[in-house]
């Protein structure tokens, strides 16, 4: 009988070596600008592609594994959610506008991100990104789809989930998260990975992810919440690529500082300006509440953030340049925008409402030099015209900031009794703006956002030309997914359930 | 500043006045009065009198607002492009010198119902 030979077991080490860097081949026949023609353009040096660094070191049989687990577990209790009506175990059916402003808005950005990873892992020359891109790039499609299917569940009882799909494309709001992911896309690999890999999931991720998905927890959300701790592990390995990426690109060349500089001023403030819808969510949207954007913001924005950039320092990079205006605007984008909301919710696919009396004791508490002296007045307003059987609507048109989309609604970041105004002319044509850092981010670059495709002079265009009934038939937008929470199919039919539930 | 492209890189604008049939989009803002929150797009001819689309489409936008019947139109100060500007509302559009995009600002002073007044 012969004796069965154990086959030597790799270390980690060795395994990853041999399943990632032994990949990266020298071509024989085609010149390596053939391969890989994206990836000079840019103006980024790169001296030695192997000095990439993957801290996490795991190959792709490894990822399978875990992955593969976490959906179990993930499946297990998502199918547990559906079959015991877990829907009606939520605070109160006004919690679910927060659940679709994040499946409308941010799963379509998980998908784009998915696309986009999967192409930068193409361009690079280095096999080291290359891997650590594709795994990326595999989360991310993950989580549209377990986003997705949480949702899903909702979709059986509520209005406003059916269309998200088509509903980022050409609703008003969903323009803002959209154009941020087009333009990313739309830049070279270095740009993407600094857009979407450093600053987004690096600086940023936490102010979005954290909120939503304690929010959901604090709320009753399972389904959102299991997504939340599927995703966990997954951000945090993008975490660290995003700060490889940076810190490789620094490393490689001197050459490399200001053009990095220019992308962090970028994408930081095109970051910040997306997450004031998050602000909105988190002092308006949720029932139960987690913490005020202020505090999230204190956390991990400027505590998080000095800790970054005091770290990036030794090699040449400051803080992004619009810091100190965002700093200003904390204690106020989130009123102006959920006051926006609130008076366009004849045009969004989710509730808004006036603030209750509680929810105005806790807005005072939280923004005590703002809330009350500046937003409390017009919130007070539309209470009392409610009261009076009316209802406060805008049914004007808004100037759209040509850059990030959003109306703009903004104020001065050191007057908040006024509007701010920017403008600028660009081959015969004028161009508006949001903000200093809005119109900055155009100017470096006005031949991109010229294209920009602005829901509200679009509409005015062929082949709508500003009828208001097609525009609706076009977004996929049903009445019943708009409008007043007070007096939604959602509420009503959340409270005869939940009271159904409870007498059975 | 230029775009880095890897290649020739010129589009139009999205917005340019020629996919409007004939028609101009217009902004026009009430200083320190954010009921209403952002700024409205108006739409017309250039060849329309300003006043039609004041009337017709500013006025019942604003009404809203409870300083709006408070609002002396007389005493308006008016601007366009951060310069003083005096409006003719019996003349037209392009007689006005407001371009395609072009936004217009108003200000009605001492009126602060919902907004406090400026710097304070």
């Amino acid at each position: 009988m012969d004796i069965k030979k154990t086959p030597k077991k790799l270390n980690v080490k060795e395994k990853y070596r041999l399943m990632t860097r032994d990949l990266a081949w020298e071509p024989s026949y085609r010149d390596e600008k053939e391969i890989y023609p994206y990836v000079d353009y840019e103006g980024i040096k790169v001296h030695d592609w192997s000095k990439w660094e993957d801290p996490f070191r795991l190959t792709m049989d490894a990822y399978w594994k875990y992955q593969a687990e976490k959906e179990r577990k993930y499946y297990a209790i998502i199918d547990a959610h559906a079959q015991n009506n877990g829907h009606l175990n939520v605070t109160d059916a006004r919690y679910l506008t927060a659940i679709k402003l994040f499946l409308q808005g941010i799963s379509p950005g998980e998908y784009a991100a998915h696309r986009g990873f999967a192409r930068v892992g193409r361009e690079f020359a280095g096999v080291g990104p290359q891997v650590a891109c594709q795994m990326q790039s595999i989360d991310e499609i993950r989580h549209a789809q377990t986003q997705v299917h949480a949702m899903s569940n909702y979709n059986k009882f509520y209005n406003g989930f059916k269309d998200f799909a088509s509903q980022r494309d050409r609703i008003w709001y969903t323009s803002v998260p959209r154009s941020f992911f087009d333009d990313a896309m739309a830049a070279g690999p270095f740009e993407f990975l600094i857009a979407i890999g450093f600053s987004f999931e690096y600086v940023l991720t936490n102010l979005l992810f954290v909120p939503f998905m304690s929010g959901a927890a604090y709320n009753g959300d399972m389904a959102t919440c299991t997504f939340g701790f599927s995703a966990q592990s997954d951000e945090a390995r993008h975490m660290t690529l995003g700060l490889e990426c940076i810190k490789f690109m620094l490393e490689q060349d001197p050459d490399n500082i200001p053009i990095v500089q220019k992308w962090i001023d970028k994408w930081f403030w095109r970051g910040c300006r997306l997450l004031t819808l998050v602000a909105a969510m988190m002092d308006y949207m949720l029932p139960k509440r987690v913490m005020s954007w202020r505090e999230a913001w204190n956390i991990y924005g400027v505590e998080n953030g000095n800790a970054l950039f005091r770290d990036l320092a030794r090699y040449g990079i400051k803080p992004p340049m619009h810091w100190d205006d965002v700093e200003k605007s904390i204690d106020h984008t989130s009123h102006q925008i959920m006051l926006g909301l609130y008076q366009w919710k004849f045009g969004t696919a989710f509730h808004s409402w006036t603030p209750t009396a509680s929810d105005i004791e806790w807005l005072k508490e939280k923004y005590p030099t703002t809330f009350e002296k500046y937003y409390l007045p017009r919130w007070e307003y539309a209470i009392a015209q409610k009261e009076a059987g009316g209802e406060y609507n805008n049914f004007g048109l808004p100037k759209l900031c040509q850059t990030c989309q959003l109306p703009c609604l903004f104020t001065e970041p050191d007057d908040p009794t006024q509007l701010c105004h920017r403008e600028t002319e660009y081959e015969g044509e004028k161009y508006h703006f949001c903000s200093d850092g809005c119109q900055h981010v155009f100017e470096q670059e006005p031949e991109k956002y010229v294209q920009a495709w602005l829901p509200m002079p679009a509409l005015m265009q062929e082949p709508l030309k500003g009828d208001l009934a097609a525009w609706m038939e076009w977004v996929s937008l049903e009445p019943t997914a708009a409008g007043e929470y007070a007096s939604s199919e959602d509420k009503a039919n959340f409270e005869k359930w939940r009271k159904q539930v409870s007498t059975d | 500043m230029a775009v880095v492209a890897n290649g020739e890189y010129k589009f139009p604008s999205r917005d340019r006045v020629e996919n409007y049939y004939g028609h101009q989009l217009l902004f026009a803002c009430w200083d320190h009065h954010m009921l209403m929150a952002a700024p409205f797009m108006l739409f017309g001819a250039p060849d329309q009198k300003l006043g039609d689309i004041i009337e017709q489409q500013l006025k019942p936008l604003m009404q809203p607002d409870p300083d709006f019947d408070k609002i002396d139109w007389d005493a308006i100060e008016w601007t366009k492009s951060g310069e003083p500007w005096t409006p003719d509302f019996n003349k037209t559009v392009k007689e006005n010198g407001l371009v395609h995009k072009e936004q217009f600002r108003f200000k009605t002073p001492g009126l602060s119902t919902l907004v406090p007044p400026q710097g304070e």
